[in-house]
């Protein structure tokens, strides 16, 4: 959806009949232009990113529900709609019928996802954990509404994503009921839905509402798309890649991010895109820096701290947004009656272009040195006016936002009188500080171009070699005396190809590269400074001592990967014949004759999933169906049995969990309160568990007895402390936001990929690395971190080196100086994030905050003091 | 004064990256809450020193909100 308004050429009387045209005269700012026609242009390009998103699923997948024929079967699409605030019943949760509030609601998963009946037989990835949001969500809106959601396995793989459903049964008491919905029936009001449940009880419940969680199919372009720019798709239409190389479409140059490589969530969307760019700007890095225009401003115009103060007062209409609530007018002349407004003027729209120029001519006409908009937040527009000051000849610091529509005329929209009062006192409260702001330098912080990459695993061997290539030198630190990490006993994906040449081709390019320096047997022993100037002390052998060295680095990425989490459970390190799937990939890849017995039982989730560890590994599914397919290669005759909780074999994984079903392989659901029981009787091993078919306990005896364990992260606890970084609950890194900066840890220049992250497959591992490098490449291609003026500085003179500062700051931006005989705070203002913690608790007020300096606030508050009356009336300064 | 004759003039500082985001997403929403209220925009809650909230009572404040 653009962010702008466009017209709509089906619907458009004047582009279909040749009338109308209302909208030209009534847009105030001229935006309408009917004379406009599409150009075709040439551009030359180095690279191409395809990112078209996904398209919708077959209208047949959703109209064997009833969609279309009764208004309340809706799709999860139209349902995050219904729950918006800016939805059809704002926010609230009414039947399309008859607008009542549904006392029941169903979701139906896996519509027109695992559905081989319309050619979509890979999982989507992304519906369950959707469905338990909307779920959530909807029981904020309505505690009293029952909901259920029918599901074939619940594939809530992603990080902390188990937590999220154990919390919808938990807190929300929503309804998880495994059955396939064969059919809903329009009953009266209501909706009938026929199921049978596991324990083959037929059911034909009454809902008021259906949701139909709706897959992600290939985009309607996609064709077009790969006829244009030939390259392949696969079989269900979305871009064909490989798990080595997973965003390089078959035609070189040509990459792909996000759902078009597959279904896929947010955050790996986001990562996938600035992996996607990093390729593009490795490949493209002769032409880095070229055709790029630099804008130049005018030469700052110097303000004394004497100068005489010129205030101006610009006071936005925001169309109608501020105008209609708030009396703008009134406004405006009230801020005329301030003391040092030599200017002000109310702005239809002041972030338009023209009002941006009007406003670098009215700094100039007036002589101007301190603006004051009141309009939105600052957050949002502080930039852009900021820029304008810039262009004017002013120092950007010289402003001060007040926010009189967000936080005024939008949440007082029936008040307008007292709204209209608290814009004059937020006006006056924001020109006090303005007279007392003073410019402020803007500071840079030169970068060191190298990186330190730790771990050497396939995670920090793909982001060197991503850096390396982008034209950074990287420094490889590996803990062992190999590179290789977990993929080392790895032998094949689950699509077949084989890793063992892929490790082996990466290990011999990052040692040949010439911008890779790879240490093995080494350590991190200590780590100093700030994004852009760190510096690392780093042990390692040398021949055969070793050896402790210091290296300058600008950015660090943490590549330090996981093990396989080896429960003492089910008999594993007691019984030869109990082994973890790892085990049986490398009992596998051998030649004993015997390595694919007659009889296999796994076990999935064996100590995961709320046990010895709480949460969902990703692989272990995945790694399962992968083995049983390569035993069901080896002996076709081999009776293999799955005892699993949910299979999560996500992605285009379902295919091979399909094809291991169609061989034979037996896959058992199992409970998380009717766990399977292994017992040794003398040389036996005995799996017992309760078939839900069968309706009984079954007792074997297998030939091998296989589970599937977690992953944990390696020496997380000890790093995350060495770096000031954090990490979750389960002590993977915590990314710096978990949608948006999937990559980025909350520290500045320091970056995340692989297992340390979270346990995902060798695919998602290689693009998490390459986004890693990408990210890590942006300060390095700048040369310099910019610092926003707004940090702190210490007096010299008026501070008595008590430390307290030093100790409470969060951002360690604060180090203890000798000066002389005394110890001094100072600032290192790269690191200072602009708090203020050390400025309020400084016992000699020693410590001023830029742009939030006490006389400032102090100034605001007593602005704020200086009224007569509240409620309507007159006012007076 | 009678309960409904209160009308408080409330300062808050706010904290520019939770609770002043949060009044901004409040007013994308449209949710209306009494007019009481004058805000000063602090980068972090930590940097209000206390001496903020005893002025803030000296200027005439009824009630001193921080949110952070």
């Amino acid at each position: 959806m653009p962010a702008t308004y466009f017209i709509d050429p089906a619907a458009c009387l004047y582009l279909k009949h040749d009338t109308c045209q209302i909208c030209v005269p009534v847009c105030r700012s001229n935006a309408i232009d009917f004379t406009q026609k599409p150009i075709e242009r040439k551009i030359n390009i180095g690279a191409v990113i395809m990112a078209p998103g996904f398209g919708r699923v077959p209208e047949s997948a959703l109209e064997k529900y009833s969609y279309g024929k009764h208004p309340d079967v809706v799709t999860s699409i139209e349902f995050e709609r219904l729950l918006n605030p800016s939805g059809p019943f704002e926010g609230e949760v009414r039947c399309l019928s008859d607008r009542r509030h549904p006392k029941k609601i169903a979701f139906i998963q896996c519509v027109g996802s695992r559905d081989i009946g319309c050619d979509n037989g890979y999982c989507s990835s992304v519906c369950c954990m959707y469905a338990i949001k909307e779920a959530m969500v909807a029981k904020e809106h309505d505690p009293e509404c029952e909901i259920t959601i029918f599901y074939m396995d619940m594939r809530t793989q992603g990080k902390d994503f188990d937590a999220a459903q154990t919390r919808a049964v938990e807190q929300f008491d929503i309804k998880f009921v495994r059955a396939k919905v064969a059919d809903v029936m329009p009953w009266g009001k209501q909706l009938k839905l026929t199921y049978s449940t596991m324990d083959e009880t037929h059911r034909f419940d009454p809902f008021d509402m259906v949701v139909l969680s709706v897959g992600l199919d290939a985009p309607k372009s996609a064709r077009d798309l790969s006829r244009i720019a030939d390259f392949k798709l696969n079989k269900y239409d979305f871009c064909e890649t490989s798990s080595f190389a997973p965003l390089a479409s078959s035609r070189k140059g040509i990459f792909v991010a996000g759902a078009f490589q597959g279904p896929k969530d947010i955050p790996e969307s986001v990562t996938q895109s600035s992996a996607a760019a990093g390729i593009a700007s490795a490949m493209l890095k002769q032409q880095r820096g070229k055709g790029i225009v630099h804008k130049s401003y005018p030469d700052e115009q110097e303000i004394k701290v004497d100068d005489e103060v010129r205030v101006g007062v610009f006071v936005c209409h925001c169309g109608i947004n501020i105008s209609g609530t708030v009396d703008v007018h009134k406004v405006d002349d009230y801020a005329g009656t301030m003391e040092n407004v030599v200017y002000h003027d109310d702005t239809l729209y002041s972030c338009s272009q023209d009002a941006q120029e009007m406003l670098v001519g009215k700094i100039k006409e007036h002589n101007l040195n301190r603006v004051v908009i009141a309009a939105c937040s600052p957050r949002t527009h502080e930039p852009l006016f900021q820029e304008t000051l810039k262009d004017a000849g002013l120092n950007r610091c010289l402003f001060e936002m007040v926010n009189i529509r967000d936080q005024c005329s939008w949440v007082h929209a029936n008040e307008p009188d007292a709204a209209t009062d608290k814009s004059m006192d937020l006006v006056r409260m924001g020109v006090a500080k303005a007279r007392l702001i003073q410019p402020l330098k803007e500071q840079t912080v030169p970068v060191n171009s190298q990186a330190l990459i730790i771990g050497g695993g396939v995670a920090g061997l793909t982001a060197a070699e991503s850096l390396a290539d982008q034209g950074f030198h990287c420094t490889l630190l590996e803990k062992g005396s190999k590179l290789g990490g977990h993929l080392q006993s790895i032998k094949t994906t689950i699509k077949g190809e084989n890793t063992v040449d892929l490790l082996k081709k990466l290990n011999d390019r990052v040692k040949k590269h010439k911008k890779i320096d790879v240490l093995t047997s080494a350590a991190l022993e200590s780590i100093s400074g700030f994004v852009g100037n760190f510096s690392s002390v780093i042990s390692s052998k040398k021949g055969k001592k070793q050896v402790e060295q210091t290296i300058d680095h600008g950015v660090v990425i943490i590549a330090t990967g996981g093990k396989e989490h080896r429960p003492d459970k089910y008999l594993l390190g007691q019984s030869k014949k109990v082994m973890t799937q790892k085990d049986l990939e490398t009992r596998l890849a051998g030649r004993a004759k015997n390595r694919a017995p007659d009889s296999v039982v796994m076990i999935q989730c064996a100590g995961s999933r709320g046990d010895d560890l709480q949460y969902c590994s990703k692989i272990c599914c995945n790694h399962a169906v992968k083995n049983a397919l390569k035993i069901k290669e080896i002996n076709p005759n081999s009776q293999i049995i799955v005892l699993y909780r949910d299979m999560r074999t996500y992605g285009y994984a379902e295919d091979a969990y399909r094809e291991a079903r169609e061989k034979g392989v037996i896959f058992t659901p199992y409970t998380v309160e009717e766990k399977p029981e292994v017992l040794k009787k003398g040389n036996k091993t005995i799996v017992s568990y309760f078939d839900p078919i069968l309706r009984e306990d079954v007792t074997i005896e297998p030939d091998l007895l296989v589970l599937s364990v977690g992953i944990v992260p390696e020496g997380t606890k000890e790093l995350s402390q060495l770096l000031k970084v954090p990490v979750n609950a389960n002590d993977f890194y915590l990314e710096a936001h978990v949608k948006l900066r999937p990559v980025e840890l909350p520290v500045d220049g320091v970056y995340v990929c692989g297992l340390a992250h979270s346990p995902k497959p060798l695919d998602e591992i290689i693009v998490q690395a390459q986004a890693a490098a990408a990210k890590a490449a942006i300060p390095l291609v700048k040369g310099y971190v910019s610092v926003a003026p707004i940090v702190s500085s210490v007096d010299k003179e008026t501070c008595i080196g008590c430390g307290i500062c030093a100790s409470l700051c969060p951002y360690q931006a604060i180090q203890m100086l000798k000066i002389g005989k005394k110890k001094k705070a100072e600032t290192i203002a790269a690191s200072c994030k602009g708090c203020g913690i050390c400025a309020s608790r400084c016992p000699t007020f020693a410590i001023s905050m830029a742009g939030f300096t006490n006389e400032q606030i102090n100034s605001q508050i007593e602005a704020f003091g200086a009224v007569t009356t509240v409620a309507g009336g007159s006012k007076e300064v | 004064m009678s309960q409904e004759d209160f009308n408080p003039r409330i300062l808050g500082f706010l904290c520019n990256w939770c609770c002043y985001a949060a009044a901004d997403a409040a007013g994308v929403s449209r949710y209306q809450y009494p007019p009481n209220h004058r805000t000063i925009r602090v980068m972090c809650t930590g940097r209000i020193d206390p001496a903020f909230i005893l002025k803030g009572f000296l200027e005439g404040a009824d009630g001193i909100f921080t949110g952070g």
